[in-house]
């Protein structure tokens, strides 16, 4: 096994997020995925474990020293709890996609404000950028935020809002200057419970079933100009910078995602016996595994190396995120389409826990950018560089 | 309230156990050292109480030095301090003599309103150093509870649980309960419990700071002398009589004057 040099802490993260995954998210992992019922209990715990702090600075409550750290502390957790299942993993790392907002372009108090009650799970949070005309358009939003003296109103629609209607604290994207196009978005902190606030319809979706992905609607809902992150015309630049930081979490969702099916299936291939004995034994599974353990450690390493880097303190990453991002989801379903492979029929069937992976992993090359996304990122970087 | 809670360092036996064929015992190496499961009721009921009370956890073992993970442990389940009670000359006691020790580090303490210790422990299922603890402290037991109903004004009340429902129960405090896993679910450690259980000292006592005379301590001071450990021999299958009262009466006098 390779070294990663975590610290005492660290390792402590893993081991206790392995044992909350099997001892207290394997017994209801596919209850919750046929119910599509959010794990209300398991956040609950995720909180009272403090797993929630890891992200978080130390002087709102959370267990990071300096003014932004803690993501290999996010990826570990993550990984660890997507091994067992993606979708609660989500709901946790969905979280942090709301907190980092606030924890780097958040104000004094602000920060007071929403931290605390993020960094002990008594509260969740939610990032709403997407809109039904604006996926990888993102610029195409159309949710409007008008200021009327000490107050913004908002209209619109924000959808596919992981965390939607869970969370009490929403970072939403909205546009303050429409004829500005990008430079024109805005980025706000909106409270659940705020009139004119409500939820709209929750989608019956493939994969991470456990989560909740839901419309936010936006009907003159007035907030108070205190709510406003950053500032006017910043909010393509704050999303674009939390999406660099987050999207190694969406990586290590992944590589959990990849190694929980490849720990499966290993079990399986050893016991499934044809022509009178293991499939392990035939080389042409041998391969297969050889591969998929190969790639995800691959990816793993990449996962790591990026989260460590923003961990020193150079945010500026976004080709490497995104690299992340893209390798490890690809990997990803590769990896478990390959295992429902090795399963086979037993594998398609939903008695065998094996194509919940294969319908889990495929939205990880999709949300947080789209993988077509990441690698515009990536060679817009490339020639970037090139011309320096 | 100060609650001190006893526990015992077992092997894992939770897990597939290994039994030597030639001497009958349990094969230790390898076998993973867990806190006695029944403990773990005890630590969270003490941490519950704490919550709810205010006041302080003392976890007491009595054990050779590694059994300083066990508390490590409780620690980071919420217990506040550890004492592990580790000497040579103890090696070798049995139930009456770790509930003397616990019973004098216990005295040493001074200040305690309850003692909880698990029902037993999964390694020798006694059940006796609990109520041997209460006896050497002269205090009131209540043994197999599975609720507290109310601790106020020096008086707790409890629910023992019997086989056929239960008791409630009244004692003075202080008082010594030994509980049983009906009376809550544990909760896992949290990191902020892991980091402290992590860093804390744990105080070590030994005979002499217990004072304890070698003689009445450790083999010697053990009036339980174990003569065998066996696997006992399978059961037959009894013999159903069938047909009139009578009949049944006669044969059975038969079979019992045969037997004895």
């Amino acid at each position: 096994m390779i070294d990663y040099q975590f610290t005492e802490e660290q390792i402590m993260i893993r081991d206790l997020c392995r044992k909350i995954a099997q001892e207290k998210i394997s017994p209801i992992a596919k209850d919750l995925d046929e119910k599509s019922e959010f794990p209300s209990e398991i956040m609950k715990l995720l909180g009272e474990s403090d797993l929630f702090r890891v992200f978080i600075p130390e002087a709102y409550e959370g267990f990071i020293k300096t003014k932004f750290g803690g993501l290999l502390n996010l990826c570990i957790a993550t990984e660890e709890l997507s091994r067992v299942c993606g979708g609660i993993a989500v709901c946790y790392a969905a979280s942090a996609l709301g907190t980092f907002p606030i924890i780097l372009y958040g104000n004094e108090e602000q920060k007071k404000k929403y931290l605390p009650d993020l960094a002990s799970g008594k509260t969740l949070a939610a990032f709403a950028l997407t809109e039904p005309e604006a996926g990888s358009d993102a610029s195409n939003i159309k949710t409007q935020a008008k200021r009327e003296g000490d107050f913004y109103i908002l209209n619109g629609t924000k959808h596919f809002i992981t965390n939607g209607g869970e969370a009490s604290v929403y970072v939403v994207i909205a546009m303050t200057d429409p004829k500005k196009g990008a430079r024109g978005a805005s980025a706000f902190i909106i409270e659940k419970g705020t009139p004119g606030f409500s939820f709209g319809k929750k989608e019956d979706k493939l994969g991470i079933r456990a989560s909740v992905t839901r419309e936010l609607i936006f009907s003159d809902c007035k907030i108070p100009k205190e709510n406003l992150l950053g500032k006017e015309g910043m909010g393509f630049v704050i999303t674009m910078k939390t999406f660099d930081i987050s999207r190694p979490g969406v990586a290590a969702q992944a590589v959990g995602i990849a190694q929980g099916a490849l720990d499966l299936t290993i079990r399986y291939a050893k016991e499934r016996v044809q022509f009178g004995r293991s499939i392990f034994s035939f080389q042409g599974i041998q391969f297969m595994l050889a591969d998929t353990a190969t790639e995800i450690e691959a990816a793993r390493s990449l996962v790591y190396s990026v989260a460590k880097t923003i961990d020193s303190g150079k945010l500026d990453i976004a080709k490497e995120s995104a690299m992340a991002k893209l390798f490890a989801s690809d990997v990803a379903m590769r990896v478990t389409t390959d295992c429902v492979q090795i399963f086979g029929g037993y594998g398609y069937m939903k008695d065998y826990p094996i194509e919940k992976y294969m319908r889990d992993a495929k939205i990880t090359q999709i949300y947080e950018g789209t993988n077509q996304i990441q690698r515009n990122i990536i060679a817009l970087q490339l020639i970037k560089e090139a011309l320096k | 309230m100060d609650i001190v809670v006893c526990i015992k360092q077992v092997p894992d036996t939770t897990q597939e156990i290994k039994i030597d064929p030639k001497t009958n015992t349990l094969i230790r190496e390898g076998v993973k050292s867990i806190i006695n499961p029944f403990d773990m009721y005890a630590i969270e009921e003490s941490v519950r109480l704490k919550e709810k009370y205010s006041g302080k956890v003392t976890v007491i073992s009595m054990g050779p030095p590694q059994a300083e993970e066990a508390l490590r442990e409780a620690i980071s389940l919420g217990c506040d301090e550890a004492i592990l009670i580790t000497d040579k000359t103890l090696a070798g006691s049995d139930t009456f003599v770790t509930s003397y020790v616990l019973a004098c580090a216990i005295q040493k303490l001074k200040n305690y309103d309850l003692i909880i210790c698990g029902k037993q422990a999964s390694d020798g299922d006694t059940a006796q150093v609990g109520p041997g603890v209460s006896a050497h402290l002269d205090i009131p037991q209540v043994t197999y509870v599975k609720k507290i109903e109310e601790i106020k004004e020096g008086i707790a009340r409890f629910q023992r649980m019997t086989e056929e429902g239960y008791e409630v129960i009244e004692v003075f405090l202080p008082a010594l309960i030994t509980v049983v896993k009906e009376i809550n679910e544990p909760r896992l450690a949290s990191l902020k419990g892991l980091i402290r259980a992590k860093q804390i000292n744990i105080n070590r006592w030994t005979r002499k700071d217990l004072n304890l005379l070698p003689e009445d301590i450790g083999l010697k001071g053990s009036p339980t002398q174990v003569i065998k450990i066996f696997t006992p021999s399978r059961r037959l299958g009894g013999e159903i009589l069938q047909g009139e009262v009578d009949q049944i009466i006669e044969r059975l006098v038969e079979v019992l004057k045969r037997e004895l």
